[in-house]
């Protein structure tokens, strides 16, 4: 199993390891010629969605990343890459526009600046302990269509959640020692390659 | 400040890296920093090489105008107080400022002691010119490590130096046996635990940028390679002839550093890049501040 995992700015490295120590190959996305490479799947990693949708598009990797994602190659979004995924999304700074597959309604910075972010244990569907959460200036869900399966709740927000091939979080699992979701992803992209 | 708090500023730098934080003096300018992919911006009301041409002493900035810069962007925004002062830190803190810089840039207000930085929820990250520099101040309570360089000259060759000394005593630290170590963290005038933590790792315990007289993409690409996560660029924007063109280019170069191909085409008319000012040709070294 090889993973791309998109490199163009901020805590990619974490991811890496993360899936590192799950046993499965991971290689960086910082251009198109990266892309070309055989992938199972695609990390998007938490930074600034406004650096890195800016890059995207600049390095012609949003075309042919949108593509893949709309035909199936399982995603993953955190945090940043929760917001590039969203069909809709409040406080959008960026002029570019975003991937959009999901059809989920985003509040970016959501819980204000970095004195709101916070750190929490709740539960995820489908992992049978409560999970570590790291909220870093951090968006939530508002609203998420029929399709979309909601995986976990804080305070009455959506901050992960499912629809088909791609998976988000509000928060950073790549954060902490806990590898369940992680790992939870690893299972969507097996049942992917049956 | 509690545990968390500690890891949850020093997650925020994380979040950071692979970006350029650009010093910014207006909204205007804080909007362009933004558009060109600036990952955060440093709020200051002059910026360094007009602090050196001023000259006198240099404080933290207006609230009013930090506040401007706020609402105008989205991204994290910091600010800088001088070092030791932790009455300007309180006001920043007052005012939700995302990161903190305790900075030579300014006069320091205290020749003896820097701010205990543990005391604050808000994040601080300071300047390092070396190993137990940065241990130091990571003690106080820094979330995030910065070179010091030589800020308003334009010149790289501090930001190297730093840079490269602090690589070279971590790799010297991680070959130490556990019985040198103590000796070590002593000569390096730091807590065992933190020098444990190089040794076992082979890295800072926080993130650590490149600041100081970054002018250019290859400045940047520079940095890189030689081991910074990310890079301030302060006087080497908005003191030179395109800066949105320039602000663009390092923020592309930063994400590519390691491709010389596209470095060139990065570097490709640029306009007039800052004057600068040679190392030697300047009379108040910052980086001596605060050690």
């Amino acid at each position: 199993m090889n993973i791309a995992v998109l490199a163009l700015q901020g805590a990619f490295v974490e991811h890496r390891q993360m899936l590192r120590g799950l046993g499965a190959e991971t290689f960086e996305i910082r251009q198109p010629d990266d892309w070309n490479k055989p992938k199972d799947a695609l990390i998007i990693p938490g930074g600034e969605s406004t650096v890195m949708l800016k890059l995207l598009h600049e390095l012609g990797l949003f075309q042919p990343i949108r593509q893949a994602i709309v035909e199936g190659l399982p995603v993953f979004g955190t945090c940043a890459g929760l917001i590039l995924l969203s069909q809709q999304l409040e406080n959008a700074r960026s002029p570019y526009t975003r991937f959009a597959t999901m059809n989920i309604t985003t509040c970016r910075n959501a819980y204000g600046r970095q004195l709101g972010s916070f750190f929490a244990k709740a539960p995820f569907k489908g992992i049978d302990h409560d999970v570590p959460m790291t909220f870093i200036r951090a968006p939530y869900i508002e609203q998420a269509s029929e399709q979309v399966e909601i995986l976990a709740e804080i305070g009455g927000h959506i901050v992960a959640a499912r629809q088909d091939n791609q998976l988000v979080t509000a928060f950073h699992p790549e954060l902490n020692n806990d590898a369940s979701i992680h790992a939870y992803f690893i299972e969507m992209i097996k049942n992917n390659l049956k | 400040m509690q545990e968390n708090r500690t890891e949850l500023n020093r997650n925020l730098a994380q979040m950071l890296k692979g970006g350029v934080i650009m010093d910014v003096t207006t909204p205007e300018q804080a909007h362009i920093a933004e558009t060109a992919g600036a990952c955060a911006v440093m709020a200051l009301e002059r910026i360094p090489a007009d602090i050196r041409a001023a000259g006198g002493v240099s404080r933290m900035s207006d609230p009013k105008m930090i506040r401007g810069i706020q609402e105008a962007v989205s991204i994290p925004v910091m600010a800088k107080c001088r070092i030791g002062h932790f009455a300007e830190a309180q006001i920043l803190q007052a005012i939700e400022i995302d990161y903190i810089d305790e900075s030579e840039v300014l006069s320091p207000a205290d020749d003896i002691y820097h701010i205990d930085k543990q005391a604050f929820d808000v994040p601080f990250v300071c300047g390092a010119r070396d190993l137990g520099e940065a241990l130091r101040r990571i003690s106080e309570g820094a979330t995030m490590i910065r070179t010091k360089g030589e800020p308003g000259t334009g010149d790289i060759v501090q930001a190297v130096r730093h840079m490269r000394m602090m690589q070279a005593e971590i790799r010297r630290l991680t070959s130490l046996s556990t019985d040198e170590l103590y000796e070590a963290a002593k000569e390096l005038r730091v807590p065992y635990e933190l020098a444990k933590f190089v040794h076992d790792n082979g890295k800072l315990p926080v993130v650590n940028f490149a600041a100081g007289g970054v002018a250019t993409p290859a400045d940047a690409a520079l940095m890189m390679q030689l081991g910074a996560e990310g890079v301030f660029v302060g006087s080497g924007i908005f003191k030179s002839g395109n800066p949105e063109k320039r602000a663009r280019a390092i923020v592309q170069a930063v994400t590519n550093y390691k491709d010389a191909k596209m470095l060139a085409e990065l570097s490709e008319d640029l306009g007039e890049a800052m004057v600068g000012i040679n190392e030697n040709e300047i009379a108040i070294l910052m980086a001596e501040r605060g050690k």
